[in-house]
């Protein structure tokens, strides 16, 4: 997902918030993962808003995308501006509305956001993982998430919410632990990666891997493979828009010239815009997190791994409510994609609302404030409390 | 039903017609149900367990604003991913006349539905016949108040056609009531003597023949 500026008033913030860890599988303990690896003690940073109810049954996990963290809304300090990724979402009177719901966003294992991943110490070694760190899959993520709802006496969700790897995420909680959440919110997702999609991933990974100062994935005492990361980003950034958002927002114009450069300068606005976001994003992202968390998105497929094939059965322990979002002008995770899981999820007889909503701006429609989008999320959360 | 989304408050008076037909706690799928008016009544008065199917993509997200499960799609296609007699009831209100194959989506119902409700306006009103035979135009009614350039209504049915066509496919009429409305449709009364003739909409419970 891109990183997203515009913030609008669709409610009041929801103030200061807390970045907060919790770690567990110490030595001896460990935490087994899908590979059959073994890692401990993980750490997961975690964030939460509003308050747990008496009976424990107002807890909303919401699940952020590829290079997202657990800063969800709010701020950190008085002095900061700017607030979590999903904040027109999530706050009082909101469609994640914090006065009714406890908000915990937690950062996914893998990633270098606060949570263990690649470029955390390795107990073994007192030096980054680098590329000794397992393939983890979305199903060790929810794991590992899974800890730390134990760790904050969450047994049900009310909801679990996630966009793209998010929406996958939101999707393994709801098979894998059917009985510990009630209702799954799935935006702009998959159940699995198309062709394309891991086309895409593979040709970012690739620009990683090609940059000589990736070194094999240990990099961690020099030059970081800064350009083959920028690289990656730009590519994720065409997924994330659509021919539609280029054409409105770019199209040929030309980035504070009249006439071309006749050299490779970045000529359009759109070269423009690329290279800013791939400059912004090294800064905050680890290039090893990045290969390791489109490997767990590729990976990502409930229909092999709990249906054999079938995404009929693949739902068939599901007992979840469920709202599918999709936006027309997602060509990452196309429409089509959401179709072909509420087909099986109605054919489970499970309760499912299924919106395709017009939006221009790509797959990243879900981070961008809507009021249609706020006001879907707000009536579905509350049509749970009368079920 | 294409009709816009209205907000407000009460149901139209054929629709509190047709849920004065489905009994408490039934399993209710709606087809072309608009913004949810009536099942959203349904959900709150007759505890029904209700699920909607809308093309529209505003109204589906005033259904789902409103807590009414609803699907975003096409009746005639998402009816085929039902199992057999998943529901109790499905409803087809004031849609009928919109559907270009009428009866492979009627029979779908019957499949997925033990029993199924149809409403359409009636196209054998004293006001439709009278004004098609003095003024020679297509007629405009407050029922169906479209030019015939310009109208979803691509079927002109009658309560007297709408009888023979459950001989011709092959289904049950338990129950038929002709109802007059205002204009609004707010408020109405059943029509006993001369349906055919008085009714401005017809309602009809059906279910599979029995063999």
């Amino acid at each position: 997902m891109s990183e997203y500026i515009q913030h609008d008033q669709l409610g009041e913030s929801v103030g200061r918030v807390e970045k907060r860890t919790f770690t567990f599988a110490h030595p001896p303990a460990s935490m087994t993962l899908a590979c059959g690896a073994t890692i401990g003690p993980v750490t997961l940073a975690y964030e939460t808003c509003g308050r747990l109810n008496e009976d424990r049954t107002n807890a909303i996990l919401i699940l952020h995308a590829l290079s997202g963290d657990a800063h969800v809304a709010g701020t950190y300090t008085e002095s900061d501006d700017k607030p979590g990724w999903w904040d027109f979402m999530v706050g009082p009177g909101k469609g994640i509305d914090t006065d009714r719901h406890f908000v915990i966003c937690t950062n996914i294992l893998g990633s270098c956001m606060g949570s263990t991943g690649p470029a955390s110490i390795d107990p073994a070694t007192g030096r980054p993982y680098g590329l000794d760190f397992p393939v983890v899959t979305i199903a060790d993520m929810v794991d590992a998430q899974k800890e730390l709802m134990d760790h904050l006496g969450v047994h049900r969700l009310q909801a679990v919410i996630g966009g793209s790897i998010g929406g996958m995420q939101a999707l393994e909680w709801s098979v894998r632990y059917p009985d510990r959440v009630a209702s799954a919110v799935l935006l702009a997702t998959t159940t699995r990666h198309s062709a394309l999609a891991i086309a895409f991933n593979e040709v970012a990974r690739q620009a990683i891997m090609a940059d000589p100062n990736w070194n094999g994935g240990n990099y961690h005492d020099g030059k970081k493979p800064d350009l083959g990361l920028a690289v990656a980003r730009m590519i994720g950034h065409i997924t994330y828009l659509s021919d539609e958002s280029m054409r409105l927002k770019f199209g040929r114009r030309l980035q504070d010239k009249a006439d071309f450069s006749f050299n490779f300068d970045a000529d359009f606005q759109v070269e423009s815009y690329l290279r800013h976001q791939g400059r912004k994003f090294v800064d905050r992202f680890d290039a090893n997190a990045f290969l390791y968390i489109t490997k767990a998105a590729d990976y990502f497929d409930l229909e092999r791994h709990y249906g054999g094939g079938s995404a009929v059965a693949a739902f068939a322990g599901a007992r979840a409510r469920f709202l599918v979002l999709s936006f027309t002008s997602d060509w990452l995770y196309p429409t089509y994609q959401s179709r072909a899981m509420v087909k099986a999820m109605k054919k489970n007889g499970l309760a499912v609302s299924f919106c395709e909503i017009e939006a221009q701006w790509g797959h990243d429609a879900f981070l961008l404030p809507s009021h249609r989008l706020s006001g879907i999320m707000k009536g579905f959360l509350d049509g749970d409390s009368d079920v | 039903m294409t009709a816009t989304c209205n907000a407000g408050n009460g149901i139209r008076y054929d629709l509190r017609l047709v849920a004065s037909w489905i009994p408490q706690g039934a399993r209710v799928l709606g087809l072309g149900c608009g913004d949810g008016a009536l099942l959203h009544y349904l959900k709150t008065r007759k505890n029904a367990v209700c699920t909607g199917i809308d093309i529209d993509e505003s109204c589906v997200a005033r259904c789902i604003e409103r807590g009414v499960t609803v699907l975003q799609g096409d009746i005639n296609e998402e009816v085929r991913d039902y199992p057999d007699d998943v529901f109790d009831y499905v409803i087809l209100a004031q849609t009928l006349q919109q559907i270009y194959d009428p009866a492979p989506l009627i029979r779908e119902m019957l499949r997925i539905g033990r029993q199924s409700v149809v409403s359409f306006p009636n196209f054998s009103h004293w006001r439709v016949r009278t004004m098609l035979a003095l003024t020679g135009h297509a007629p405009v009614t407050p029922q169906l108040p479209y030019q015939w350039h310009d109208t979803p209504n691509i079927r002109v049915i009658t309560l007297s056609d709408f009888r023979r066509y459950a001989r011709q496919v092959g289904f049950r009429i338990l129950k038929e009531v002709g109802i007059n409305t205002d204009r609004q449709d707010r408020s109405g009364k059943t029509v006993r003597f001369l349906p055919d003739l008085f009714a401005t909409y017809g309602l009809f419970l059906i279910s599979k023949e029995v063999p």
